[in-house]
């Protein structure tokens, strides 16, 4: 839940999601302020990118709304969402692989944050060089390996000015290193006020930035809170480690 | 900027594409005044390579940069004359009927785009074929144009056939310059730079707040009314109207010829290509079957050897760039040729940008 005392910037409630027969969100409420930091973990097929696509409007959910300051975006597409600072990253990274690092994050600065030519420049500079992608500026992304794909996955979603990020596995397939690396620009967010949803299997690169904690498994929210509790949680133990049915 | 040595600066154009600048200017002034020095069958055949250069460069914006690959674009072409035939039948200037015509099939593309546009890749592709069966199945059903028999723009038949073919000339000429101009504008402004992101991930280009159909229909619409009038034109240059000549899928074939030999996606390479399959047009064209053979073998070899064109090829050896539409970051303290950051076994920071 979110502090009471804060204002909500982004809710959903009462969100199902149904891909033919198979539920894959049932009945999902969440509610976050702007400056939080929310780490969602859970077994496979939980539920998690869905919930993420649904908050960032890749597609609509099967029922419920969604709110994004103040405002009902339940039928908004991805597009508008962006525009009013709600940006996703994507778990298996999506290039413009013909376009060089620099052009993708111009994309976002130019469209995504609505920015002036001389403005999107300076943003898109200014990401490249918080992600550490400076260097390969000029390369085509199709040219650039994982830990780079995955930067200029989050070098183009700030480019786009979001209020709130929603990282989709940003660490996955990564070294300690290399995600440890990803942790730090992530944390340089948080100074930034930026509030962030983080989806992530490597839990303890998650924890040095969540302040709170989600678990998910079968489209259920099922322990959500200060992340040692959450973590220490008999349910949640039960998720990962296959207890059987309840 | 004053902050030049100490933060990275963006490059638009290189002193080459700036040469290649002016230089575009100069032969432009120079094909304008190339009629007082050119034989009557050389007009008319300049003529239609401008009428090429169109179609390669509206099927290269629309599939080498958006990713629209159309199967179906002699709709346009064939619209583009049918329009301008039913206006000129009206009593309109047939002059004026050319550039009207090409407005109404630019008009008549925008409520296409709406289902069109819903399909994807293949699907698009065929879909669009499709359409120009169907609309040449409509055209035919028009008693101005009798059938397979078709017609004539008779009413250009006031102007003596030396004034006729200069105006033409011209106008070919104009709207080639104007709607090569409009492209580069385009495609080398942000809204370019959208176009190209949504041809390589559409998802993606929507998750950062690009406006996907509406830009998408903006290069739909603009690719109609460049096909359109390629399509006017083409009618003027050889008066008769058969609906079977003009609604011919041949026409988007020798689009995509031009466009792949000449490299699919880089501004230069659209011209170029136009260029070659005039070339081939001129040495080969009357040879009849061998013609054809030669056009087949071209696009074999060039798949096989030269898979990104020309133009594309060119621009990976030598870097070379005339008219760019990308982007390239300079670093402080390096040159702007070699910015050396990106050390990569296969290719140099030059080579890097598709577009």
């Amino acid at each position: 839940m979110p502090h009471p005392q804060q204002q909500a910037v982004l809710t959903a409630a009462g969100i199902h999601k149904r891909f033919g027969a198979l539920v894959v969100l049932d009945a999902v409420d969440f509610a976050m302020a702007a400056d939080e930091a929310v780490g969602i973990v859970g077994p496979n097929g939980a539920g998690k990118t869905t919930l993420l696509s649904v908050l960032s409007g890749a597609f609509p959910p099967t029922a419920g709304t969604v709110s994004f300051k103040g405002g009902d975006v339940t039928s908004l597409p991805a597009t508008q969402r962006c525009r009013l600072g709600l940006v996703r990253t994507h778990q298996v990274p999506k290039p413009f692989s013909g376009m060089t690092t620099f052009e993708n994050v111009f994309v976002a600065a130019s469209h995504g944050a609505g920015l002036g030519r001389d403005e999107a420049y300076e943003e898109a500079l200014g990401s490249l060089k918080l992600c550490g992608m400076l260097g390969v500026a000029n390369r085509r992304a199709e040219t650039l390996g994982l830990l780079d794909r995955k930067r200029l996955e989050l070098a183009r979603a700030l480019a786009a000015r979001p209020t709130l990020l929603l990282l989709d596995e940003i660490g996955g397939g990564l070294t300690d290193g290399e995600a440890g690396e990803l942790v730090g620009t992530i944390k340089e967010l948080r100074r930034r006020k930026i509030g962030i949803v983080w989806i992530e299997h490597i839990v303890h690169i998650l924890l040095q930035v969540a302040e709170r904690l989600i678990c998910m498994d079968a489209g259920k929210i099922i322990a959500d809170g200060e992340p040692q509790a959450v973590m220490a949680d008999p349910e949640v133990v039960r998720a990962y480690l296959g207890g059987g049915p309840k | 900027m004053s902050a030049a040595s100490t933060s990275p600066i963006i490059e638009r154009g290189t002193t080459t594409s700036r040469i290649a600048a002016i230089a575009v200017a100069v032969i432009i002034a120079l094909l304008a005044i190339a009629p007082q020095f050119l034989s009557a069958g050389a007009v008319d055949r300049m003529t239609a390579l401008f009428i090429y250069v169109i179609l390669a460069a509206m099927w290269n914006a629309l599939a080498g940069f958006g990713g629209l690959v159309s199967v179906g674009q002699q709709v346009f072409f064939g619209l583009g004359a049918y329009f301008a035939i039913r206006l000129a039948d009206t009593g309109l200037n047939p002059f004026a009927s050319l550039f009207v015509a090409a407005i109404i099939v630019g008009v008549v593309s925008w409520p296409l785009s709406l289902f069109m546009l819903r399909l994807r890749n293949g699907e698009f592709a065929i879909g669009m074929w499709v359409i120009a069966a169907l609309t040449h199945l409509l055209v035919n059903l028009d008693r101005l144009v009798q059938g397979e028999t078709g017609t004539s723009l008779i009413s250009l038949n006031v102007y003596d056939a030396g004034t006729r073919r200069v105006a033409i000339y011209w106008l070919a000429l104009g709207s080639m310059t104007a709607l090569l101009a409009i492209l580069f504008g385009l495609l080398r402004g942000s809204t370019g730079a959208a176009i190209r992101a949504i041809r390589d991930n559409e998802d993606a280009a929507a998750s950062v707040g690009v406006r996907v159909t509406g830009t998408k229909r903006l290069l739909f619409v603009l690719a109609a009314f460049g096909i359109g009038v390629a399509g006017a034109l083409w009618l003027a240059t050889s008066i008769t109207f058969q609906p079977k000549t003009y609604f011919n899928v041949q026409w988007t074939a020798y689009m995509i010829f031009m466009v792949l030999v000449g490299g699919i996606g880089t501004f230069e390479g659209a011209i170029l290509g136009a260029l070659v399959f005039f070339l081939i047009e001129t040495w080969f064209g009357g040879t009849g079957v061998w013609y054809l053979v030669s056009l087949g073998a071209t696009a074999v070899l060039f798949s096989l050897f030269l898979p990104r064109g020309l133009w594309g090829t060119i621009e990976e050896r030598f870097g070379l760039r005339l008219l760019p539409v990308g982007y390239r970051v300079i670093l402080p303290g390096h040159a702007p040729a070699d910015d050396g950051t990106a050390p990569s076994p296969e290719q140099t920071p030059l080579d890097q940008e598709k577009a």
